[in-house]
Formats: structure tokens, sequence, C-alpha cells
């Protein structure tokens, strides 16, 4: 909470808008590592690779610029509070590296670990987090069960009154939970990876993958033809269509998913707020917008928009939860294509061709996996095998029934 | 809001619909005979396209009939609707 304790003028403490952070080199013929998607896994990925494992003769490929996907969309919640041992080892390892990543990456990116609590509302609800808290617990992961009026004590403006449609029965609480600056997250990693050698190469959309006898040897791009040793794909709402290039069939639906600001206030919300049950979930930026984010559009889509009624429920959801929000403005909506999973996990790691390797399925929480996953992925290109904290992560899980459901059980999934 | 053209009742509004994901994906022959990864085709695996997609509707709040439709995923377009009992449409 510490930079709500005191009121400041919204924005004071946030750094000049920056120079140019990289370089923006035109594509060699070959590189050792091409990773496709310029998003926050692909540019951590680069940077791991570089710093990790001393591969540096790698180039990202982003269609579009730096960030422009989900990256730079998303509302931006980091927890680890997953029910689960498999995502409890690779959300709490990336946890871990959000709280040294500004020292690591030298630069800033407005981590904020405000703490996030997952509101109850049925008596379902209430088992099913008080489990969540003793598996949290169990795996040496911070998680407290507070009751209703722990929930006002944390957050003021949440409306705990008994007369309404869902009423607050509790919630879980993790205290390190947080925020970030998504962009600035981005930028850190890019600049990083820029100067230990990667080439990031924006403008530049993957068209096809090329293999012979079943191994990886390269890409067609609208830039042309570029070899490579191995290939990881990073393609996040676009990875069923880079998987087709490659002939490889995944289980993924891909769905817009929206996000709205409200216009800039002064600081009323000190935590972050999620809701399953009435599906809406809630903080403050840096700056001082109200962020708010809700569920899927049912419907398979790669428009970057969605339907408007959506909103208009969260708002509902926000508006009852919060009354004092009744007054504000939408600023701003937009949407993300997020790739969804039948049991809510990623699909990390080898797939059947040789060399190359995937990265996908995070749906709309994989924000807070950016240094988790982008270390891991890392690990697994650069060794060919996966890292333990991915190797449940497996693409053949569905056929072995291996799955890891997260679904409902992590609370509302970003 | 997106207007949904309902095979029987005409255009409606999009929150009187349901989703029903991919369209003409059959309940397997001979269940007995599948393999894992077959099954796990049947249950887990469904076409991801950017572009045409063949898929299922519900109209939930009108005439809660079933139907489908050819919608771009790019552009959420609907291109065709049809009755479960017609053919697929052939749109290029
Ligand atoms: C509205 C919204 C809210 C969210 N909220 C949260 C949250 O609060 N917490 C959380 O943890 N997660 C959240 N997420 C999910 C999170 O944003 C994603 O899981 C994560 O960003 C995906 O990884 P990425 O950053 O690499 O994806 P992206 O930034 O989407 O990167 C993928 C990149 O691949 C590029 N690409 C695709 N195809 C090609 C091609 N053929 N050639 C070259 N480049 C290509 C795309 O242009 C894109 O830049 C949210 C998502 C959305 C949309
Ligand atoms: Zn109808």
């Amino acid at each position: 909470m510490t930079d709500m304790d005191q009121p400041s003028t919204p924005g004071a403490d946030l750094p000049d808008h920056p120079d140019f952070l990289w370089r923006n080199p035109d594509p060699k013929p070959s590189y050792d590592v091409i990773i496709v998607g310029g998003g926050g896994h692909g540019l951590a990925t680069a940077y791991y690779l570089a710093k990790n494992h001393g591969i540096t003769n790698v180039a990202v490929l982003e269609k579009g610029w730096l960030a422009g996907g989900n990256m730079a969309r998303n509302t931006t919640i980091i927890r680890s509070n997953y029910l689960w041992d498999e995502s409890s080892g690779i959300y709490e390892h990336s946890l871990k590296l959000w709280e040294g990543l500004a020292e690591d990456l030298d630069y800033p990116i407005l981590f904020s670990q405000r703490g996030v609590l997952n509101l109850a509302h049925t008596l379902q609800d209430v088992r099913d987090s008080v489990r969540r808290v003793n598996a949290n617990n169990l795996n040496g992961i911070d998680a407290e069960w507070i009751d209703a009026q722990g929930v006002k004590e944390l957050c003021p403006i949440v409306n705990i009154s008994p007369d309404v449609r869902y009423p607050v029965l509790g919630a879980t609480y993790q205290p390190r939970a947080g925020i970030a600056k998504h962009d600035y997250v981005a930028w850190g990693y890019a600049r990083r990876a820029s100067d230990m050698g990667v080439d990031l190469i924006q403008d530049c959309e993957v068209q096809g993958i090329d293999i012979v006898n079943g191994r990886v040897v390269g890409v067609q791009t609208s830039r042309g033809p570029i070899r490579a040793g191995k290939v990881a794909l990073c393609g996040a709402g676009h990875s069923s269509v880079l998987a087709d290039m490659a002939g490889i069939r995944v289980p993924l639906q891909s769905h817009p998913l929206q996000a709205l600001v409200s216009e800039i206030l002064q600081p009323v919300h000190p935590t972050v707020v999620m809701s399953n049950a009435v599906h809406v979930y809630v903080s403050q930026a840096h700056k001082g917008e109200l962020v708010m984010g809700a569920g899927i559009d049912s419907y398979n889509g790669y428009g970057q928009r969605g339907s408007f009624h959506i909103i208009e429920d969260q708002m509902s959801a926000a508006v009852e939860l919060f009354p004092i929000f009744a007054r504000a403005h939408v600023l701003r909506t937009w949407a993300g294509i997020v790739d969804v999973t039948p049991d809510a996990s990623p699909i990390v790691g080898l797939t059947e061709v040789e060399d190359l390797y995937l990265n996908c399925g995070w749906g709309t929480g994989g924000f807070k996996a950016t240094p988790g996953v982008g270390s891991c992925f890392a690990h697994t290109v650069a060794h060919g095998r996966p890292h333990p904290y991915n190797e449940p992560f497996t693409l053949d899980r569905f056929t072995t029934g291996a799955l890891v459901d997260e679904h409902g059980a992590a609370a509302v999934a970003h | 809001m997106q207007l949904i053209p309902c095979p029987w009742c005409g255009p409606r509004e999009e929150v009187e619909f349901h989703y029903g994901g991919q369209a003409h994906v059959a309940y397997p022959a001979a269940p007995a005979d599948l393999s894992d990864r077959e099954w796990a085709e049947y249950v887990f695996f469904r076409d991801n396209p950017k572009g045409l997609f063949a898929e299922r509707w519900v109209h939930s709040t009108g005439c809660r009939r079933w139907f489908n439709a050819i919608r771009d995923t790019g552009t959420h377009d609907f291109r065709a609707v049809y009755r479960p009992n017609e053919p697929k449409p052939v749109i290029s």
C-alpha cells in the first residue's frame, strides 16, 4: 500500500517518456534462435536466453509493434495463489522474479505489491476459497482467509452490505500480489535484450514455418525467409494460426477479452479486488484510472474487439460492489485476443517437430507469468528439454488426462 | 449491438443468443475402438481458424432453437446461417 498512503499528484512519480530503448535492425539471414511474437513472453524469453544461457544470436519477430498484442492490453494483475501444485510452482517462481525485476532490468516497472482480494459470495465460494488458502500455505505461498469486515478494512470502498444480490462473505488475500506497469515491463525486457545483442524486428509477420525431415530450419516472413537453428512460438492469441503452419494441432480457442479504464481519479482504491461470481475485477493504476476487466466474450474471435453487453454486465457488477463508481466515467475500452485451453493452464514445451518449441494457452492470465515463463521457456529452448516448472504443462496432457484444472479452481483467471 | 440472423426469427440482438462452438463435430461412430489420442481429439481439440468458421448458436431467449452459422472470426461478420438439417453452405 506504500504508494497509496499519502495523497500525491496522480502520475507525479512516473518516469519521463523514454528515448529509443532498443535498436531497430533489419533481419539477418540466419539466427540460432528465432522467437515468434514480441509480447511479454517473447521478449522475456529472449532476455533470459541471453542472460542465463549466453545465447544472443537471437531474433524476436513481431508482426506489429512490440507489446502491441495482449502485453499492453492486460489489466496487470500479478499473483501466485493458484490451487494446484503445478501452477503454484510456475506462478510463485514468477512472483519471486517480479520482486527483483526492476533491479534486474535496471528499469522502473512500477511493481506495486498492494495485495489481491479474491471475493467469495456464496457458501461454495467460501469453501473453495478456504481450500485454496490451505493449498497455497502448504506450497509456501502467502494467503489468508479474511471475513467481510476484514475486506472492508483492507478496501473501505467495497460494499459489504448483506442486502445485495451477491453479498461479500469474505475473501482470500495474497499480500504479495499486486500490479505493475505492463508497457514498462515490455520496454525493460526489450532494452536489456537488445543491449545483449538480440535483434528485435518489428513489422515482420511470420507466414510459414519451414520444416525439413521433421526438423524446423527457418521461417517465411513478410520481410523474406530467415533460417533458424531453433524456433520458439510465443504468439498468444494467434498460437493456433502459428501451430497450423507447422502442422501441429493445439487445443486452443481464441476469444476476445475486454477491459476498460475510467477517467483519472484521486487514489480511492488501495488494493486489487477480484470477483469470480459477479465477474469483475478492479484496481487503480498509478496514474489514477480505475482499471477493470471482466470475462471473455463467448465466441471465438481474432478481431481485438468484443461485444458491448459484456461491458454493461461488468459495470453493473462493479457498481454493486463499489457504489461510488456510479459517478465515474468510462474513458476507454479495448480488447485483446486470448488463447484459452480446456483446463485453463498453459502449454509450454517441446513439440513433435524437432527444435520447434511452443508457449501458448496462457489465456486470460499470462501477464503475471511473464518473468517466470520467460526464464523457464528460455531454459527449455536452450537445453532442448523442459524446466521442472513447465514440465507438467505439456501438450500431451490432453491425451494422458494429466490436466491441471485451474478453471474455477484459481478464482477468476486473470 | 451486433444483430444475429436467426434462421427462424430473423435478425435479433446478440444478447438473445448463446454460443455453442464448432459445428459438425460428430459423436464417434465406434466409441469403444477409439485410442486415447482420438478421444482427446473429440473431447478437447477444436478448430480455431482466423477467418471463416462453421459454428453453433442457440437463440436462447427467442425460439430456443439451435442453428449453425458461418462467421468470419477475424471480422465477427456472420456470412451465412442455416438450420441443423441443412447442408453447410459453400462460401469463398
Ligand atoms: C484485456 C486483458 C486483460 C488481461 N488481464 C490480465 C491480468 O490482469 N493478469 C494477467 O496475468 N494476465 C492478464 N491477461 C493475459 C495476458 O495479457 C496474456 O496472457 C499475455 O500477455 C500473453 O503473453 P504475451 O505478452 O507474450 O502476448 P502478446 O503481447 O499478445 O504477444 C504475442 C505477440 O505475437 C505476435 N504475433 C502473432 N502472430 C504473429 C506472426 N505470425 N508473426 C509475428 N508475430 C506474431 C502478436 O502481434 C503479439 O504481439 C489479460 C489479457 C487481456 C487481453
Ligand atoms: Zn430464433
